[in-house]
């Protein structure tokens, strides 16, 4: 059959007023950039992003049996997400591999509330569907916005549009009024600033982009920057960092595997977990910078010093904040230290690398101070 | 100065020599360029062969030789600063500077008004 036609978001009529460059993603059509990447992305680093983000999955899982779904299909301890916490959570094939990672909450009493990657919310919800455990239900939230408000001005906003939400630290979440509904709000990011992630219902979407984007602080920032964002505080993006071929630890994500959950001894993939955790491991993640020549990208060969081939980057991108290119791959644990000598095969010809750590800039989030 | 479909311009110096670059609309579509990747002097490229890359933060555009040309040299400039691609597009930065071999070539190329109108239509 013809190809389908691209689905949209609540507040694609105030990307398409701007003029913002659209772009299929996910089978939606988003905005890739308004201004420029790189200026998007300053902004974002020195003042406050706005990004729609509500092609992403949400949904809630609730009832009795909840926590056993969410442990059955991931290495979270779901019985120990407090209510008003957030946590990283990795959706995971009976075998350990990575399926899609989320965040998985619990804002209010009404059950977890899970954020899921766009490109892979179908098959995730698919796969909860099939696996409920007891009385568990899956309520997929298809009415629903998202918007990300990023960057060190973002509590300034805040502090004028929701100001109960600035008590959050980060990873706190909570429901709030706004707007003349409860809405979901959560100290978090995918940027490596401090910053809010908004559900907030289709209705009401674009009178909270509005009000947002009226405050001299905040600019509309598109998918271009987010990555360039997300590349530079050393996150990964489910289909380059990870797919089902790649496990936790490898993969650099071993917070995502609760300690508790490898004691207890019933997380997929157990073995290969307890093995990849003890150091036995053909690869792992690492940050590269790219010391002289053309950007690095995804897909590009990994040299070591002699010339042979040892890994692959899975994703680079020239970094505004730092001024040279920047990218994170595989390699040997071998050639995993930091400062270790590498190439990166690009258009045929090797150019100097080095493995750097991650994150590539300091992340400047909210964290609640120790006592 | 003269233009290609592809979005390259060329201006003829006069004395057998032309500069090279791409234009506005082109700068414009890649969006910011960060880096790139031109031939060393002394290199023939045929009409519509990729002499060099330029790279915006998302992706590596080739760029295409409007007519043949000997390389004289590729602008140094560019190296340190790529930005100059998006900031002057026509008026500044050019990629090459290069000998004319076939100097009738030039005349098949739009001049600025049928670049324009071949804009108004994409």
């Amino acid at each position: 059959m013809s190809e389908l036609p691209l689905k949209t978001t609540p507040l694609n009529a105030r990307h398409v007023e701007r003029a913002a460059r659209m772009v299929p993603f996910a089978g939606y059509e988003m905005p890739v950039q308004y201004e420029g990447v790189s200026a998007e992305h300053r902004w974002t680093r020195q003042s406050a992003g706005l990004f729609d983000v509500s092609h992403m999955g949400q949904a809630r899982l609730l009832g009795e049996g909840s926590i056993e779904t969410l442990e059955a299909l991931t290495a979270l301890d779901a019985g120990r997400l407090k209510l008003g916490r957030q946590s990283y959570a990795l959706l995971l094939s009976e075998d350990g591999g990575i399926l899609d990672d989320w965040m998985v909450s619990q804002p209010d009493e009404n059950g977890f509330f899970l954020v899921v990657n766009a490109a892979c919310k179908d098959q995730d919800f698919q796969i909860i569907s099939e696996n409920l455990k007891g009385s568990a239900q899956l309520e997929v939230l298809t009415e629903r916005a998202l918007l990300a408000l990023q960057g060190p001005a973002a509590k300034t906003v805040m502090a004028e549009v929701c100001p109960a939400a600035t008590e959050l630290y980060f990873m706190d979440c909570g429901t709030f009024d706004l707007l003349g509904e409860k809405v979901i709000i959560s100290r978090s990011g995918y940027t490596g600033e401090d910053g809010f992630e908004i559900s907030i219902s289709s209705t009401n979407a674009v009178k909270l982009w509005d009000v947002l984007l009226s405050h001299e602080a905040m600019k509309p920032v598109g998918l271009g920057a987010r990555d360039s964002l997300r590349l530079e505080a050393g996150m990964p993006l489910y289909g380059h960092e990870m797919n089902e071929t790649y496990a936790p630890f490898e993969a650099g994500l071993g917070f995502g595997v609760a300690k508790t959950r490898l004691e207890r001894g019933d997380v997929r993939g157990q073995s290969r977990h307890v093995a990849q955790k003890a150091g036995q491991l053909e690869r792992i993640r690492v940050g590269l910078k790219m010391l002289s020549g053309p950007p690095a990208r995804e897909g590009a060969i990994i040299l070591g010093a002699d010339g042979e081939a040892i890994g692959i980057v899975t994703s680079g991108v020239p970094s505004p904040s730092l001024g040279v290119s920047i990218g994170m791959g595989y390699v040997p644990p071998a050639f995993a230290a930091t400062g270790t000598a590498l190439q990166v095969e690009v258009r045929g010809k090797a150019h100097p690398a080095e493995v750097v750590s991650l994150p590539f800039v300091t992340t400047p989030y909210h964290r609640k101070p120790k006592i | 100065m003269r233009f290609t479909k592809e979005h390259e311009w060329v201006r003829d110096q006069g004395d057998g020599t032309a500069f090279v670059g791409i234009s506005a609309y082109a700068a414009d579509a890649l969006g910011d360029v960060v880096y790139v990747e031109l031939p060393e002097g002394g290199r023939v490229v045929r009409q519509g062969e990729a002499f060099g890359v330029v790279e915006s933060v998302k992706a590596a555009s080739d760029v295409y030789a409007p007519i043949d040309l000997e390389i004289i040299e590729g602008n140094p400039e560019l190296a340190s600063d790529p930005e100059a691609v998006n900031a002057v597009p026509e008026a500044g930065a050019w990629f090459v500077r290069a000998k004319i071999m076939n100097a009738s070539q030039l005349e098949a190329l739009m001049d600025r008004d049928a670049y324009e109108d071949y804009l108004g239509t994409l």
